[in-house]
This record gives C-alpha cells, sequence and structure tokens, in this order.
C-alpha cells in the first residue's frame, strides 16, 4: 500500500530579525557573523500555535485526521497534552488521537516516520506538525542560528502529492545540544566536537545508510535537504556524498534560522514547491543520531508549490533586538503587568472548549444569524429566537476589521495592545486582539484572517490559555 | 404613558469636592455628603425613611451590601440597599428612592453614591476581570487583555465616527479637544471639580496617547468622591423647602447584546442613551429637547462619548454634533450649556457617585445657587448617566424641573 504527503504547509512567524542587530546589540559577547536574518515568533506566539497555524492550512478542505502528532523540543508544557489543544483549536472532535513527541531534534521526521506507520497499520489521515522556538543566550552562537517556524504534513494512503519510499534512521546518545527541565537557553557543548563527531557523521551515515538500505545513490535525488548547524560542515558534508550544488535544497538559514524539529519538514516543504512529478527528494532530520526519509513527487500538483515562498514573504522587520528580548521575557520592559492575575478557572474553561480554544460559536437556525459566542437566545433583534441554535465555526470564516484601537494601558508585552471588532462575512461580530501587525498598517475594513495566540499564562495552575486573534492580511 | 412625573420632589443635596482624596475614606465621603444633603433638606437622620447606596467597585474599600452606608451613618435599622449598574449607579440608587417615594412606600428616602478607587495604588480603573466588570466569566479567557475596557471601546467608537462623517483623525480630534476645553473651562469656575485648570486645544492635542485616537484630554479624571439626595413625595416637598427640585422623568436602558454581537451596529452612537431618552422625553411631556431642555450634565467619561450623547439625546442631529460644538452651542453661554459643574472630565468620576453628582449641579443649577458658573434662568435641566461601554452599556437619564413645567 502506497503511504505519503497528502497534503502540507508551513508556518514562519511575521517578525524577522536582521542577525546584524544582534551583532549591533551584543556582538562585544561573542564575535559571531551570520548572514541574513531570522524569523522570531510573536510575544503571543509558541510552538503550539506555530504548529496549530501551519496545520489549519494544511488541513484546510481536507477530511479530519484520526491521528494528530505534535513534535517540538521547546513544547510549552511540561505536563499536558499540546496535541490535544491543538486538536481542539482545528476543529477536530475528541476521537482524534493526539501525541506529543518531545526532547529530540529528529522529533519532526520521527513524527513523519510514526505518522507513516500509523497509514500502513490502517489510521485513515494522520497530522503531522512541527514547531520549535529554540533560545540561545544573548550575545551566543545559538542565538544567531536558530529561527522560529512550524510546518505541518497530512500523511494518507491516497491523493498522495509524493509517497513515501522508504527511511534510514539512527539512535545515538550523543551529547551536543541539552536542556533540564528548568533551563530556558540551550546548552551546546564544543561546537568542533557537535560538528565533527556528530553533525557531519550522522547525517552522512544517515543518508548512506539509505542508499545502501535501498540501493540507490546520490545522483538519483532530485533534492536532498538536511539541517545547517555549521556553515562549513554543512557544505562538507555535500562534498562528502558528491552532490551537485543543484541537488541541495536550502535549509533556509538565512531565511528563517535553524528551526529545531521544523527545519527538516521546512526544507521537505520546499523540496516539494519545486518538484516536478517523478523527482526523488530525500530530507534528514538531526538528533541523537539522524533520519533520513526518502519520497517520490506524484503526478498530482493540485495543492503543491509555492507554500514556503509565501509565507517568507510575509514579512515585518523588528527593528529591535531589545523588542525581541522583551518578547521573550529576557529584558524585563516597564509595561502595565499586574501580576494579580484572577485565577484560571478550570471548570469553565473545560465547559466551553470549543468557544475559547475552538472559535466555536453558534448560528440560529431560524433567522441564520451567526453570533460569537455562542448565545441560547438570537441576537438579532428581529428575531430573538429561544433555543434554536445550531454550531457555527468562525475560526475559518473570512473577516473584516469594523473598528480598532490601540490601548496603552492594556497588559501586554508588546504595548500598545491592538484590538478592534471584527465582522465575520456571512454575519457575527467580536473583539478581537489583532496581532502581527503595528498601528501605522492598521485600516478599518481591511482583511483579517483568525490566529490561535497565547493570552496567558497562570504560573499558580502551570498552565497556559489560549485564545484566537485577529491577523491582517496584507498581500 | 406610566411615570413619575411630579411624583417625587428633591429636598436637599449634598457632594463632596471630587479628586484624588488621599486622605479621605468611603466612610469620610460618606458621612461628608450625607451631612450637606441633611443641612440642605432641614430634616433629622431618624427622618429617613429607607436608603440606597449606588457604589461600583465594591472591592476597593468599601464592600459588598449596604452596610457600609448603613454602618456608617449609624442608621437606625432602616431599609437600606446597595444598587449596582457600571457607571450608572448612582442615577440607578437615585431611581430606586425616587420610586420608593412614588409608590407611597415611604415618605423620605434618600440615595447616595460614593466610590473610593483612587486607594488602588496606580492610574486609571481597577482591573476588568470576572469579577468586577461584569463580563461574565469568559472574560478573561476571550476578551482582550485590556486591563480596562473603557478607554479602547469608546475609542474605537471615535474611529467609527470619523470614518462614517467624513473626518480625518486629525479634525476629528480637534473637535473633541474643543469638548474637552469648554468642560475644562466650567471646571476652573467650581471649587468642588477635581481639575480646576483651563487649557487649549493645541495642549489637548499634544497630549499622549492613552487609546488610539484619544488623548489624556479626552478622558475624565478618575477621582474619590461621594454625592446624596433626599428626596420626598411632591406634595409634601414644600413642607421642607420652598424651592424643591421636581423629578419629570428616571429611565434607564440596557443593552439587549445586538451592539457588541450583532453586525448591525454602526458604533456612532449609543443605542441605550436614545431609547432611554425617548422614553424619558416622554414621561417628561417633552417634545422638543433642543428648545426645552436648558442645561444638561452628560456622561462625558470619553469626548467622544459626550459628542455622540449631543445626538444620542435628539439634541443635535446625527452626524451633525460636532457643527453644534463648532458653534458652540453648548458653551456655559450657549443655547444648552452642557456640564456646567466641568463634567466627569473635571469635576471627576468617582464611578458610583458621578449619577448623583450630576443631578446635584442640576438641582442647584434650578435653584440659581450654581455661582460663577450660572445659567440663566433654566426650568428644566437634564442628566445622562451611561454605565459600561458603547456596544454593551445600560444608560440612566433624568430630567429635573421647577414646579409647573
Amino acid at each position: 500500500m502506497a503511504v505519503g504527503i497528502v497534503s502540507y504547509d508551513v508556518y514562519i512567524p511575521r517578525y524577522r530579525l536582521d542577525r546584524r542587530l544582534i551583532r549591533q546589540a551584543v556582538g562585544w559577547v561573542g564575535p559571531y557573523v551570520l548572514p541574513g536574518e531570522k524569523a522570531v515568533a510573536n510575544y503571543d506566539e509558541d510552538p503550539v500555535t506555530m504548529a496549530h497555524a501551519a496545520a489549519f492550512s494544511c488541513l484546510s478542505g481536507k477530511r479530519p485526521p484520526e491521528a494528530l502528532l505534535f513534535a517540538s523540543t521547546t513544547n510549552p508544557l511540561r505536563e499536558g497534552e499540546a496535541g490535544a489543544i491543538i486538536g481542539t483549536a482545528l476543529g477536530l472532535g475528541p476521537e482524534v488521537r493526539t501525541v506529543d513527541i518531545s526532547n529530540s531534534l529528529k522529533g519532526g521526521t520521527q513524527a513523519l516516520l510514526i505518522g507513516l506507520d500509523m497509514v500502513k497499520a490502517g489510521v485513515k489521515g494522520v497530522l503531522v506538525c512541527a514547531a520549535d522556538m529554540r533560545l540561545g543566550r544573548p550575545g551566543g552562537l545559538l542565538e544567531m542560528f536558530f529561527g522560529d517556524a512550524g510546518a505541518c504534513f497530512l500523511l494518507g494512503d491516497t491523493g498522495l502529492l509524493a509517497e513515501f519510499m522508504g527511511h534510514y534512521s539512527l539512535s545515538y546518545e550523543f551529547i551536543d545540544y541539552r536542556r533540564l527541565p528548568e533551563d530556558r537557553f540551550v546548552n551546546a557543548v564544543e561546537e568542533r566536537f557537535i560538528r565533527e563527531e556528530g553533525y557531519g557523521p550522522f547525517v552522512i551515515e544517515a543518508i548512506e545508510g539509505l542508499f545502501k538500505k535501498y540501493g540507490v545513490s546520490a545522483k538519483d535525488f532530485a533534492k536532498v535537504g538536511y539541517p545547517c548547524l555549521n556553515l562549513a560542515q554543512y557544505q562538507a558534508i555535500a562534498r562528502r556524498l558528491g552532490l551537485e550544488p543543484s541537488q541541495l535544497e536550502s535549509p533556509l538559514l538565512e531565511q528563517v534560522g535553524e528551526a529545531g524539529c521544523a527545519s527538516p519538514l521546512l526544507i521537505l516543504a520546499l523540496m516539494l514547491d519545486k518538484a516536478k512529478p517523478g523527482d526523488d527528494l530525500l530530507v534528514v532530520g538531526y538528533g541523537n543520531g539522524a533520519q533520513a526519509l526518502w519520497f517520490r513527487v506524484t503526478e498530482l500538483t493540485e495543492g503543491r508549490g509555492g507554500k514556503v515562498e509565501r509565507a517568507l514573504k510575509r514579512k515585518r522587520a523588528l527593528t529591535s533586538y531589545e523588542r525581541y528580548l522583551a518578547f521573550r521575557g529576557i529584558l524585563p520592559v516597564e509595561v502595565e503587568l499586574l501580576g494579580d492575575v484572577p485565577a484560571t478557572q478550570a471548570p469553565l474553561l473545560w465547559r466551553e472548549r470549543k468557544t475559547v480554544l475552538g472559535l466555536w460559536g453558534s448560528r440560529c437556525k431560524r433567522c441564520g444569524t451567526p453570533q460569537y459566542p455562542p448565545q441560547k437566545v438570537c441576537v438579532n433583534p428581529n428575531c430573538r429566537a429561544i433555543g434554536e441554535m445550531e454550531e457555527y465555526w468562525f475560526a475559518d470564516k473570512p473577516a473584516k476589521l469594523f473598528t480598532y484601537t490601540a490601548d496603552n494601558m492594556a497588559e501586554t508585552l508588546n504595548p500598545p495592545l491592538i484590538y478592534g471588532f471584527v465582522d465575520f462575512e456571512g454575519g457575527g461580530r467580536f473583539v478581537f486582539e489583532l496581532t502581527d501587525c503595528e498601528l501605522d498598517e492598521v485600516r478599518i475594513g481591511m482583511p483579517l484572517r483568525m490566529s490561535l495566540r497565547r493570552k496567558f499564562e497562570d504560573r499558580s495552575k502551570g498552565l497556559v490559555g489560549y485564545f484566537w486573534k485577529a491577523v491582517p492580511i496584507f498581500d | 404613558m406610566p411615570g413619575i412625573k411630579d411624583k417625587v420632589a428633591i429636598i436637599g443635596m449634598g457632594c463632596t469636592k471630587f479628586g484624588e482624596l488621599w486622605d479621605k475614606s468611603a466612610e469620610d465621603l460618606m458621612v461628608e455628603a450625607f451631612v450637606e444633603a441633611l443641612e440642605d433638606a432641614g430634616i433629622d437622620p431618624d427622618d429617613i425613611d429607607a436608603a440606597w447606596l449606588g457604589n461600583q467597585f465594591t472591592e476597593i474599600n468599601l464592600g459588598h451590601s449596604a452596610i457600609p452606608l448603613a454602618n456608617a451613618l449609624k442608621f437606625p435599622f432602616i431599609p437600606v440597599s446597595r444598587v449596582e449598574n457600571l457607571c450608572a449607579s448612582g442615577t440607578e440608587a437615585f431611581r430606586a428612592a425616587c420610586y420608593a417615594v412614588a409608590s407611597g412606600a415611604c415618605d423620605i428616602a434618600l440615595a447616595l453614591g460614593v466610590e473610593k478607587i483612587k486607594d488602588i495604588g496606580r492610574g486609571g480603573l481597577p482591573r476588568a476581570n470576572e469579577d468586577i466588570m461584569s463580563w461574565g466569566s469568559l472574560g478573561k479567557a476571550i476578551y482582550p487583555n485590556w486591563i480596562n475596557p473603557n478607554p479602547g471601546m469608546f475609542a474605537m467608537m471615535a474611529m467609527r465616527y470619523f470614518e462614517r462623517y467624513g473626518l480625518t483623525v486629525e479634525k476629528g480630534k480637534e473637535i473633541l479637544a474643543k469638548i474637552s476645553v469648554k468642560s475644562h473651562k466650567n471646571g476652573a469656575l467650581n471649587p468642588k471639580a477635581h481639575l480646576r485648570r483651563q487649557v487649549s486645544v493645541e495642549e489637548c492635542l499634544r497630549s499622549p496617547i492613552v487609546s488610539f485616537p484619544l488623548g489624556l484630554y479626552d478622558c475624565c479624571g478618575v477621582s474619590d468622591g461621594a454625592a446624596c439626595a433626599i428626596v420626598v413625595r411632591a406634595e409634601k416637598a414644600k413642607d421642607f423647602r420652598k424651592d424643591p427640585v421636581y423629578v419629570k422623568a428616571i429611565q434607564i436602558a440596557a443593552d439587549s447584546g445586538q451592539s457588541f454581537l450583532h453586525q448591525g451596529y454602526d458604533y456612532t452612537h449609543v443605542e441605550t442613551t436614545t431609547r432611554a431618552a425617548i422614553r424619558a422625553y416622554k414621561e417628561a411631556d417633552i417634545t422638543d429637547p433642543r428648545e426645552q431642555i436648558n442645561l444638561m450634565e452628560v456622561h462625558d467619561c470619553f469626548s467622544i462619548t459626550e459628542l455622540v450623547t449631543y445626538e444620542d439625546l435628539l439634541i443635535s442631529e446625527r452626524g451633525k454634533g460636532w457643527i453644534d460644538v463648532e458653534e458652540g452651542f453648548f458653551e456655559l453661554d450657549g443655547k444648552i450649556p452642557c456640564q456646567p459643574d466641568g463634567g466627569l472630565k473635571c469635576f471627576g468620576h468617582p464611578i458610583g457617585a458621578s449619577g448623583l453628582r450630576m443631578i446635584y449641579e442640576v438641582y442647584k443649577q434650578l435653584q440659581g445657587k450654581a455661582g460663577p458658573r450660572q445659567v440663566k434662568d433654566p426650568k428644566i435641566g437634564l442628566t445622562h448617566n451611561l454605565g459600561g461601554q458603547p456596544p454593551r452599556s445600560v444608560a440612566a437619564i433624568t430630567i429635573l424641573g421647577l414646579e409647573g413645567v
């Protein structure tokens, strides 16, 4: 039975930080220079929201998957399942099997392999999403390298864009990057050791292992892609494998940065975007060993192409390194954070999970008016029918900005807090925060789409509250 | 139409100075307003049959129920209740007292509003969480992370108003500034006002943005204070004083939810104000408010609120309130002086007291006792007390007048 990729998409946060800004601010700490820019998650984003964003568009118009796998080394939850949050926010029902895959950088490719095995075993549709936002210490090399992104693949056995051909996986206990539960920043051992004993050899061993396993060679592949953890070693791997420069897929280091679990998935998406039918693609995930995955592109071209380019085009420069530090809470800034957050009400969040995480509202069966949050009595003044509501999903509805403000007295790490009333196409209005925009870009009437974001953090309960915000569409 | 026109009269009122009263407790303020009202009415505390307390932020050094009022004034076990309807709580207390008297349930009733919000120890209003801003328990989960929604929610009305009537943000802000300049001019004449400094349009326009496009001078003061009214059945009023002020109408309207959740709302007006106004005019037999009303105190929590209120009260035509502003219609020497006491803008805004403070000013004006800010021979005055925000509001309107008008 052929299994493979049915749909895919990527998510790259809108803000990009020019690496020269990092150099200007903290170059005195370390003499590191890397070209280009890195993608940085907004203050209200995390791997859950980035994976959700990629999954949301990946799943658009598709049948609900039976399983959802989420891979990240920076899962915001230590205990508690991010996959369940993402699933609820995708509008999936409780039958979906949700799994979090954590801790290893190869989690992205690992999730793909597990998902493919599940499809082979008869699971109808597995959604694999991965995202990471790893933190390097200010002034360190890792900070220069790391970028934030997410990617998602829907796996299945029909309507394949690319067929899974095989893989070769290695598992090693190799000490390169490590974090203990209380660590915010990634710790690395000596860089020379990582690249010469781990990164280089493992990627090569995985690829050569796959070649040997299936009796293929480098020339059989239209594209080969693997993350870049070191510029010189990245090139050395390609030379060692005898790859032509045209065969080597960009790791997007200069546009996004090294995005952990999401990196190989981003690279695979980029390869799929540009591939011709029949192309063989090889992608490698690195981390505690390495994994090489082989896909063959099918004749099906609908739904394939332009995904990464579109995500790369949606960008705005973050013009201040300090603002990035504030987003991450590294630099405390004098904003209105009262601290006395009311205690999270677990019974409420459970009862209203579809309203809050799913952005489900109601629609009056009598007059057809959509309304959010769901009402019992119709809000249409000419109707007011009692108890005649059906569920209605707002998350996928196009919307427009009815009015807005920028509040300097609100509680946010990114003042002023921009919010406005959002009119959904087909009816329904509510007030939402706007995000991924600056005040000078906002206009009444502009088109919006809804995006899952972090809303609050309740340290006393050890949880993150998520909700939807409106994101302006600029193109 | 049923109503209480001329069935109830005010025989005494008191109002403290409003402001950042660091050295005064809620108890101090309640007693001060009460004593002035008692002396004004010429009655004893024991003459009061029932009392209502209006207060919103009861958590801020007051406490739930009406017991804080009963205890502070040492009422001898009479009926005392607390009412709360956001910023309209003061008028709500007044309404309860008037209805009690009109119904014949008691002879003399008292309404007192108080707020002690400056004790929170920072600027602005207390945090809007699910406990104190009545957003329902979904509040923290789905509403924006505002500390208080008011500046933003009214700022969004300014954006819609400017958009709808073709005003640039610059022009719109200039009109709003003129509204604030007028209130500062009046407030400067009022010894009880919180803010007593005149300001220029340029100063207003230069002020820092609180919630775009509203700047600091578009926002009212946040104050401590208390105000108090004593009412009796109209036919008994002359037993207490020769110049009682008669209640011509009290109406409130609460939004049905359509202004928040339904796309039919234009966000350039406040529907509850209009609904309450239409009913109040009917109750008071007012057919042409632009001609018949002689002065008013409206709920200018923000300059834009005052602007749309001119229209919502059917004084200005829709979309033309700003033209009346430019023509000086609402100045102290204009056709309908608005905010003669400085309004929320300058008299200040101790939430639960504000509705009664407005009534206090109209009462004094009708009696001809408003000193340097006295309006010439007013016969009918209106107060407009708004709770909540444009899409989610409760409006309370009272119309007061002299005998026989």
